[in-house]
């Protein structure tokens, strides 16, 4: 039990309930360090209460969580020690400039006064944020509060950085800055565990995925296991000619092996691609019956389409809520 | 993704400002709660709106009972106003104590408060600290309190000792008085309920006491509640430090009572802000 961990987080049966609700139902979790692990799932599905309970902010009812080996709740402070949080808000003061919430943070984690002042200088620049340094953080945008949230994070290098949604409500700027972010932290050793609702983020920062639902884990692997348990993606396309329509989607489903529906929009078509190679050559086909193509897109599988592999039923749950429940 | 040249940029400003910052020692439990009063300073500074908010409610008392019903009361302005501001004094400072609640709870909400709880510091240093800071946010309130006071001609008789232990009494009262308001902050669930309550606590007991009159011609139902209102002892407290007739007994009440606030609520608020989940 001494010996090095090489577990950033291990979780055992952790329940968490609120009222009747069970928000975590026996998760088992186990993120190696120096890997991102991606928590992926709906609003309600059990994601922000697990990152709570893994930064000390709330005790599991039952079952156990560790961190680099230190227990979440007997050794709490040496825990706290060893991680930082950024929460689902941005979560700095915004009645304070920019310089003044770093500095305070910097306090905090027992910088005395003047390298305080020197590490936050090096922060602001390095984040883009010497400009705004001064002004009052009320008057930031929602991109520049998330950087400065993020900022505050990395004070001190974590061993584990957890970071609820990160980007939810980002222009895609913003969310790329965050996610070069992340890649610079990992390649200094940090272990990042974060929570998103979108696949293309996990798929693109995570060297692993937990899907979540109703407070369970439903799916762990690879993003490339958990896309191939999915199929590739989505492949839509729009006929100039809506009368094609027929032959276009009998080549298609010839060409990728898979059905093809006829969508509500009568000169649309749409297939669950399961080999996005294939793609290529069905379009050829088409351009060599004669057939035009106005648009087409192949997109990755959104959650939705993961959560009706995995479970069968959708998300249900409207993508423009930004609320996870505790 | 994007490989722009900024991007690439950023990374390695990044790389140099992430390379191996260690952690330096854990701040002792002084210094966590310094910072923490520093913070609730820097507020001052940056959102005066909350002092005057509440100073702004006084001063129109005092301004207003002075020259409309000064003469009436006491024989002339001058006289009353003799009476009134220590009243004004303890009216203002206890109103704004309620902000120790409010504004702990807008950490909470805005999830700021959550930050802090995750770090490694001293346990009470999110509380403790900011209580210790709008110590000085009270120094700043009565302060200007007593400057108006001298500008409209009030004459303290107890002289420059008088006047700072009455505003020290006034002050330490507000201190224990705050830890209601953080309890409360604890747990109700917006800032604007916190704000209410609180108020909706003080204004009657500020009215209901023996801040403006004198409560001899009152009914004696009336008299019977200002007699057993803090508000009014503490008034009659302050009122005779600044007029240097105070007794040990008066004194020794009011911080007897800012003692027992402290007693009953610091570790009622301790023991709401550990069981939080």
């Amino acid at each position: 039990m001494t010996a090095q961990p090489t577990l950033a987080v291990e979780t055992s049966g952790l329940v968490k309930t609120f009222g009747t609700t069970r928000a975590v139902d026996g998760v088992d979790l186990r993120v190696p360090a120096g890997s991102v692990y991606g928590l992926l799932g709906p609003n309600g599905a059990g994601k922000t209460t697990i990152i709570r309970i893994l930064t000390t902010l709330l005790r599991p009812d039952t079952g156990t969580a560790r961190v680099f080996g230190d227990d979440v709740v007997a050794e709490a402070d040496a825990v706290r020690g060893r991680i930082a949080l950024t929460g689902q808000y941005a979560a700095v003061d915004l009645d304070l400039t920019g310089r003044e919430n770093l500095v305070l943070l910097a306090r905090l984690l027992g910088y005395p006064r003047r390298p305080a002042r020197t590490r936050v200088e090096e922060l602001l620049d390095a984040f883009d944020l010497a400009e705004a340094a001064d002004r009052l953080v009320k008057t930031y945008s929602g991109g520049m509060r998330r950087r400065l949230d993020i900022t505050a994070s990395l004070i001190v290098t974590p061993q584990l950085l957890v970071l609820d949604e990160p980007t939810t409500g980002l222009d895609p700027h913003n969310r790329n800055q965050v996610w070069d972010i992340v890649r610079a932290l990992v390649a200094d050793g940090t272990t990042v565990l974060l929570t998103t609702q979108y696949l293309e983020e996990a798929d693109q920062l995570a060297d692993r995925i937990a899907v979540m639902d109703r407070g369970r884990v439903i799916a762990e692997g690879s993003p490339g296991q958990l896309k191939a348990s999915v199929g590739a993606g989505a492949l839509r396309l729009r006929l100039p000619d809506p009368t094609q329509r027929a032959d276009a989607r009998r080549l298609l489903a010839q060409a990728l092996g898979v059905p093809v529906h006829p969508a509500s929009d009568p000169a649309a078509l749409s297939a669950r691609v399961t080999d996005s190679r294939r793609v290529l050559g069905a379009l050829a086909e088409l351009a060599g019956a004669g057939i035009a193509v106005a648009d087409f897109a192949l997109a990755q599988p959104s959650l939705d389409e993961v959560f009706l592999a995995l479970t069968g039923r959708p998300t249900g749950i409207d993508d423009t809520t930004k609320e996870d429940a505790a | 993704m994007t490989t722009t040249p900024t991007t690439t940029a950023l990374d390695r400003a990044l790389r140099a400002a992430l390379a191996g910052h260690d952690r330096p020692p854990r701040p002792s439990a002084l210094s966590a709660s310094r910072t923490f009063g520093w913070r609730a300073l820097l507020k001052l500074k940056h959102v005066p709106e909350q002092l005057t908010d509440v100073i702004g409610i006084p001063i129109i008392f005092t301004l207003g009972f002075t020259y409309l019903f000064g003469g009436a009361l006491a024989g002339s302005t001058r006289a009353y106003l003799q009476f009134l501001l220590p009243g004004t004094l303890v009216m203002t400072v206890v109103l704004v104590t309620t902000f120790s609640g409010v504004t702990l709870n807008t950490d909470i909400t805005t999830g700021v408060f959550d930050r802090f709880r995750s770090l490694s510091i001293w346990r009470p240093a999110p509380i403790v600290g900011p209580l210790l800071g709008d110590t000085g946010r009270y120094l700043v309130a009565s302060t200007l309190v007593v400057t108006l006071g001298l500008a409209l001609g009030y004459r303290p008789d107890g002289g420059v000792a008088g006047v700072l232990a009455g505003m020290a009494l006034v002050i330490g009262f507000a201190f224990g008085l705050s830890w209601v308001w953080t309890a409360l902050g604890l747990v109700l669930r917006t800032p604007t309920a916190v704000n209410n309550l609180s108020l909706l606590v003080l204004f009657p007991l500020t009215l209901a006491s023996n801040i403006f009159v004198d409560p001899t011609t009152m009914p004696g139902w009336l008299r019977a509640f200002i007699e057993v209102n803090p508000i009014t002892h503490v008034v009659t407290a302050t009122r005779g430090l600044l007029a240097g007739t105070a007794t040990a007994g008066q004194v020794g009440w009011v911080l007897a009572a800012s003692a027992a606030l402290t007693a009953v609520f610091a570790p009622l608020t301790m023991h709401l802000y550990r069981r939080r989940h």
